[in-house]
């Protein structure tokens, strides 16, 4: 029997089939989202009508024989930060509250076309600045595991939803780790493809070197199908690569590793990392090698730069890219009562739209980015991004894909880091030399911690436009360990609604 | 590296075009210390001889031919405008007091 807790691709079998409507799925998810929401928080705005309305159309093209694409039908949930014709879009912001898109991201407009039901929009950081939402000026999602904790972030909102099974796929960005670090977090499967191979058109911009966009998903399989579903070149993007979209779904469904080397990487393992974290990731590996992988251990001795590299460059570019709020074309404006200037104006409205984590990272891009400082910081930054490349291309010489956890820790109390930025940064030190040199990685939850019974992440990185190859280590280990675990990972989380 | 005085912070906030209260910027000037002092450490390894790395693809310019294409109405451009007039932005005064 088709219901939320089924996969998207039994969603889309069932749909096939005519067991299930687009518009009876589309209401269970409704009803879920309408009973664990309000303990969950992770969207910002629920479309009823047009979610119903897409799966009414959908339900009729298939009645008249129409050829649709594989995922049409199935429901999905959008993090905040895609413009979404007419749908507001705030990007967790108070700046662009009200704000309603006059056209579609690109993103958003394949899902359409596809004929994917978005259910609505999802909580986020403030213009995806943070790695647990409480940086949202709309307040913080919480983690299914366990409602006292932070579903990771930035993109906390999208993991949160499919982890609660109020959305079987959804669609988030990846600065530094926003897709990677929420799905370890939250037990599901997250992938930053390899920059430029999904469009960011119509995308809120934070950090334009770093920044691209993923999908989330209960399976490897969902995930690759919802991959290939939004990748592609697009020439409204300069930065999309024109080449064709790597075979993620088949790789996905191949369940082989043989001959595969796996790389670990030395400096990201061992005593920065919790326990149980640790001996999740060993036994996955144990698992990978069991299925005719070998593997190698690879050094990338700079990387421990990346991290201190990365919260320079992200907020110079910022501190540029959100020069564009200015109270002049859309969102907020605040004072304008006639008798200040342009520029009064645009300084209220910027000190009363922006919450305190986006005024920091403005404020440092600002100074790293000014006469003076610049060699010393943000030129620097570019140089150990150099370095970061070559780590990267040295470890992958030895190997066909590199691993490590996604996290050091597993998820973390609300309010434990909040108050501490540099601490919160630590949280991203696994994932931020990915977006650094441009790569492609997938968050596979491996198992849970034994200290705490929270999920744990492993990341499967690959080089450039060779995303199939961890769509491939990733489908071969999530059946390795659903035949050691016998159920799915997301059974052992807390039944939100029976509370 | 000096230290970040409340003064350098104003200057930082007024180029940024972020009012700030003084207890805001006693308060960024604290943490701006602390994360300069973690992220500085960039400077070990950043020696003359490595080139610096701004974009993780070596793209030139993208071009296309240059043909009128749908867009967006006037109207729908004014959407989300704070304020309009006569079919435009409608914006506070930028020249200065007169």
């Amino acid at each position: 029997m088709t219901n939320i807790h089924s996969t998207a691709s039994e969603m889309a079998s069932a749909l096939t089939t005519k067991e299930i409507s687009s518009v009876e799925l589309t209401k269970q998810h409704l009803d879920r989202i309408a009973s664990v929401d309000g303990k969950i928080h992770a969207f910002l705005h629920i479309d009823s009508d047009g979610a119903l309305a897409q799966a009414d159309a959908i339900d009729k093209k298939r009645a008249s024989g129409e050829k649709l694409s594989p995922l049409a039908g199935v429901p999905i949930a959008v993090k905040d930060i895609l413009a979404q014709k007419g749908i507001p879009t705030t990007a967790g912001s108070k700046i662009l509250e009200g704000w309603r898109p006059p056209y579609d991201s690109t993103v958003v407009a394949k899902l359409k076309a596809a004929g994917v039901i978005i259910l609505g929009k999802t909580n986020m950081d403030e213009f995806a600045m943070g790695s647990s939402t409480e940086n949202s000026a709309y307040g913080t999602t919480q983690n299914p595991w366990d409602l006292t904790r932070t579903p990771g972030g930035s993109s906390g909102g999208s993991a949160a939803a499919v982890a609660a099974f109020e959305a079987p796929l959804a669609i988030g960005t990846d600065t530094g780790g926003s897709i990677r670090q929420p799905a370890a977090l939250t037990g599901i499967v997250g992938v930053k493809p390899t920059y430029g191979g999904v469009s960011r058109y119509g995308v809120i911009a934070y950090s334009s070197s770093l920044d691209q966009v993923g999908p989330f998903a209960r399976t490897v399989l969902d995930t690759a199908l919802l991959h290939e579903a939004i990748a592609g070149h697009d020439e409204r993007d300069s930065t999309s690569i024109n080449a064709p979209v790597p075979q993620v779904v088949a790789a996905a469904k191949r369940l082989d590793v043989k001959g595969m080397k796996i790389g670990v990487i030395k400096e990201l393992s061992g005593s920065g990392f919790q326990a149980g974290v640790s001996a999740r990731i060993a036994e996955s590996l144990e698992l990978l090698v069991a299925a005719g992988a070998e593997i190698v251990e690879v050094s990338c001795p700079n990387f421990e730069y990346a991290l201190a590299a990365y919260y320079l460059i992200a907020p110079s570019e910022a501190s540029s890219n959100l020069a564009r709020f200015d109270s002049m074309r859309y969102g907020l404006r605040v004072g304008d009562d006639g008798s200040k200037g342009a520029e009064e104006v645009m300084s209220a409205t910027r000190e009363a739209g922006f919450g305190k984590e986006v005024k920091r990272r403005i404020i440092l891009g600002t100074y790293a980015l000014s006469s003076g400082y610049y060699d010393a910081y943000y030129g620097s930054a570019q140089k150990v991004r150099t370095l970061v490349k070559q780590d990267f291309d040295n470890a992958f010489a030895k190997a066909d894909v590199l691993v490590s956890p996604v996290t050091p820790t597993t998820a973390f109390k609300i309010g434990e880091k909040s108050n501490d930025p540099v601490a919160m940064y630590l949280s991203d030190i696994a994932t931020i030399p990915v977006n650094m040199a441009g790569i492609g990685g997938m968050s596979l939850p491996v198992g849970l911690a034994d200290e705490d019974g929270l999920p744990v992440g492993l990341q499967i990185m690959a080089p450039v436009m060779q995303d199939d190859r961890f769509y491939r280590v990733g489908g071969t280990l999530e059946a390795a360990l659903l035949s050691k675990w016998g159920k799915p990972i997301l059974s052992n989380a807390p039944d939100l609604a029976v509370k | 590296m000096a230290a970040i005085s409340r003064d350098d912070v104003a200057h930082l906030a007024k180029l940024a075009r972020i009012e700030m209260t003084p207890a805001e910027l006693d308060h960024m000037a604290t943490e701006l210390e602390q994360i300069l002092g973690a992220v500085k450490r960039v400077q070990e390894v950043a020696t003359s001889d490595i080139a610096p790395t701004s974009h993780p693809l070596s793209m030139s310019n993208v071009f296309r031919d240059d043909v009128v294409k749908p867009s967006l109405t006037n109207e729908e451009s004014l959407s989300g405008a704070p304020a309009k007039a006569e079919d435009r932005f409608k914006v506070p005064q930028i020249l200065g007091e007169e």
